[in-house]
């Protein structure tokens, strides 16, 4: 009898799906998608969370989680699920699942719902789910930790090593999407600028006028938010502040290079601390008015469902659907990085075993919302205006004229003078090529809140209230991520050389922050000066990072199963993981050695190369110099693919030898900490 | 409505590493009686360097 509302909400979902599946033609409305969604994500979370929370995991009420038998009252401290689930969906939803379904849409919006529909329930969410419960059940270690104990030193070692360079791409990534939304344009920038005076006096207030009052202190940085948001427009309408606020690409890396080294040494209270208030909160904040916005406004989809450019040869990225949709929306449908704060922070606040199932599996399903609000936004935008957006400038030409025959001839028709009012709209010079999904997603917030909030005149403050809310929380991210990509680092170099550790001096704490800056800057630096866009090379390389440390969580998950002797559940989590593998290993591979230039990175230096050879320039290089650091970005590019590659098929190894060594030894021989009581209170 | 009011604060606290002062200073009074604890703006502190240095700063997707 319980079930029976469920099987009507099941109903209810997959009759949705059938409509976003089936149509062709009229455009249908978004909503469609959204309940499509949120009832197949409570309709999993109900049944196969349950089921893999009784049958998989056997999670027990009367056994205390580390919250309690560790506590501590600082890092250790059980907490209330509703309120944990607020922290762990706030530590894990970031630019990833907002970015990545916006370059999907480049295949049109069904493509990219389905992979973040199935991947969120069968994959991500599973992934979340199962390394919180491993976490959980050792003293909430971290993931390097875990793999260390569970399936050996070395394995340990290679995926901490594995993990750092997924860092440093992360980081060149998000900095390139805050270079490509605020080059040439002096609004932005100013308000993004005027974030560091506010959150240093935000930081000193919470330092020295009224320590910890997160609220108000936080209230005080949103009011001069607004203002700097305000006040942009007339900074960029100024003969005298307007240039000085306009940046070339160039000049923005160098800025954010500059900025993150000097960001990640100052005092977490002085900046980090006080800026991380602003951007989560307004995070949690733009994510609740999206959603809200969606339902009020129900927009059309205006892409079609399906482009052309689903068999490959798109300009947004390259490569056919298979396997690059599924590296390129990563976050959202499943992401490997989450496995890091699941072995972080929430392991270590969670009270009772049974809660793990919202925390885990629950914030994922929230993230993969996200994620489906990204792809509906780039879809309720007319075609023509996505593929000027985010098509390379090599494809589109300088101004609006050429961009909107460029666009046409892919097939979407669009005239130059809806570009040039669009721009005027949300108060930028021009919209054409403004790549990294950023911008796109700005004009559909500026779409959708300006019709709930303010008609047409608000649009051009909800553009740059977006463009804000990513740009603080990407820099935020950057500044914490250089900090704990430095740690890694000095962790990493310790095991070589003990003294480099954290803790023991200044100096080594010095070099790892400059390595770091300087691993990261460098990626950045290629993508700005690469003529396709940057976003073009760096996301699969992104994509198949994150992705292939999901492959490397969910490898865990089933060692530590086979070593529960709990093999027969072992397909919930090695299912996912051979999904993982063939997507992440043939784009992998394809981005290695694929002949066509336009997708594999050694194809590319190898024609750049031959015509270096004979003295030729290839466009876009202008110079034997920009030839030269063509071929060598191409073939960083390349080892870098070729490491991740090793590093997966490695542990891939490792997961073969310790599953078959638990299949044989009769006796469970998982390093669970071993069960504590909950006391009765 | 204070319950709810209260559970929306701490998420929110919570959301940039503050876990509540209230639950510390429980902790410290039935577990260590003896030992002081910290005053609110030193808790304060120590979550703050606790949430950004080491392992517990990057977050991304």
């Amino acid at each position: 009898m319980k079930h029976i509302p469920w099987i009507l909400l099941a109903i209810i979902g997959a009759s949705a799906l059938a409509v976003v599946a089936t149509a062709r033609g009229e455009p249908i409305n978004a909503l469609w998608i959204v309940v499509a969604a949120v009832s197949t994500f409570l309709v999993a979370y109900r049944y196969y969370a349950l089921y893999i929370a009784r049958h998989v995991m056997r999670l027990d009420p009367m056994r205390a989680t580390p919250a309690l038998y560790r506590a501590d009252g600082l890092d250790y401290v059980a907490t209330d699920r509703r309120v944990l689930f607020g922290h762990h969906f706030a530590a894990i939803a970031g630019a990833g699942p907002l970015v990545g379904p916006v370059l999907a849409a480049q295949m049109g919006y069904l493509p990219g719902t389905l992979w973040i529909i199935a991947g969120v329930v069968l994959a991500g969410a599973v992934q979340d789910f199962m390394v919180l419960f491993i976490s959980m059940r050792r003293d909430g270690k971290s993931l390097g930790e875990l793999v260390r104990m569970e399936m050996g030193p070395v394995a340990g070692t290679i995926a901490l090593a594995g993990a750092f360079m997924i860092m440093v791409i992360i980081l060149a990534v998000l900095a390139l999407i805050v270079v490509r939304a605020l080059a040439e344009s002096p609004w932005g920038m100013f308000t993004v600028a005027a974030t560091i005076p506010l959150a240093l006096a935000m930081g000193a207030y919470t330092r020295w006028i009224r320590p910890g009052r997160i609220g108000e202190v936080s209230l005080f940085g949103f009011v001069g938010l607004i203002l700097a948001i305000v006040f942009g427009q007339n900074i960029a309408a100024s003969p005298f502040w307007g240039p000085l606020f306009t940046f070339t690409p160039q000049q923005l890396c160098w800025i954010l290079i500059g900025y993150g080294a000097v960001a990640s040494v100052l005092p977490v209270w002085l900046l980090l601390a006080p800026r991380d208030y602003l951007s989560t909160f307004l995070k949690i904040g733009a994510i609740a008015a999206l959603a809200i916005g969606i339902v009020v406004m129900a927009p059309p989809l205006r892409m079609p469902p399906l482009t052309q450019f689903i068999g490959g040869g798109g300009p947004v990225w390259s490569g056919g659907l298979f396997p690059f949709l599924f590296i390129t929306i990563a976050c959202g449908s499943v992401s490997g990085f989450h496995a890091l704060i699941a072995s972080g922070t929430t392991p270590k606040l969670i009270a009772s075993e049974m809660d793990a199932p919202l925390i885990g599996y629950g914030a994922m399903l929230m993230e993969a919302f996200v994620a489906i609000m990204a792809l509906v936004g780039a879809s309720i935008l007319d075609p023509g205006i996505y593929f000027a957006m985010n098509s390379p400038a090599a494809v589109l030409g300088a101004d609006p004229a050429s961009a909107a025959h460029a666009v046409t001839a892919m097939g979407f028709a669009i005239s130059p003078d809806v570009l040039v009012q669009t721009a005027r709209d949300v108060g930028e010079h021009t919209i054409v090529s403004r790549t990294g999904g950023a911008p796109t997603l700005a004009v559909a917030m500026a779409e959708i809140f300006s019709h709930v909030v303010g008609g047409a005149a608000m649009k051009a403050f909800w553009y740059h209230f977006a463009i804000l809310f990513e740009a603080l929380f990407i820099l935020t991210a950057v500044d914490a991520g250089t900090r704990a990509g430095r740690f890694m680092l000095q962790d990493l170099i310790g095991l070589a050389v003990p003294s480099f550790r954290a803790g023991t001096s200044l100096l080594p704490g010095i070099v790892a922050t400059a390595l770091c800056v300087l691993s990261w800057g460098f990626f950045l630096y290629q993508g700005v000066t690469d003529p396709l866009g940057g976003v073009n090379t760096l996301w699969p390389v992104f994509g198949i990072s994150n992705q292939m440390l999901a492959a490397i969580a969910l490898m865990l998950a089933t060692v530590v199963l086979f070593r529960m002797k709990r093999q027969r559940a072992a397909w919930v989590t090695v299912v996912p993981t051979l999904w993982l593998l063939i997507c992440t290993l043939s784009a992998g591979a394809l981005k290695l050695a694929s002949s066509d230039p336009a997708i594999g990175f050694l194809a590319h230096a190898a024609r750049f190369a031959a015509a270096a050879e004979k003295g030729e320039l290839l466009a876009p290089a202008k110079s034997m110099e920009q030839m030269r650091a063509i071929i060598f970005n191409d073939r960083v590019d390349a080892i870098l693919c070729a490491l991740f590659l090793a590093v997966v098929l490695s542990l891939l190894l490792f997961t073969i030898r310790t599953c078959i060594a638990a299949y044989r030894d009769p006796r469970p021989s998982a390093n669970e900490t071993p069960a504590h009581a909950v006391a009765a209170e | 409505m204070s319950r709810v009011w209260r559970h929306l604060r701490d998420m929110a606290r919570l959301m940039v590493g503050q876990p509540p002062y209230e639950a510390y200073l429980d902790h410290m009074a039935r577990r260590h009686p003896e030992a002081a604890p910290m005053s609110r703006t030193e808790y304060f502190r120590n979550r703050e360097r606790a949430r950004y240095s080491g392992s517990g700063g990057g977050k991304c997707c």
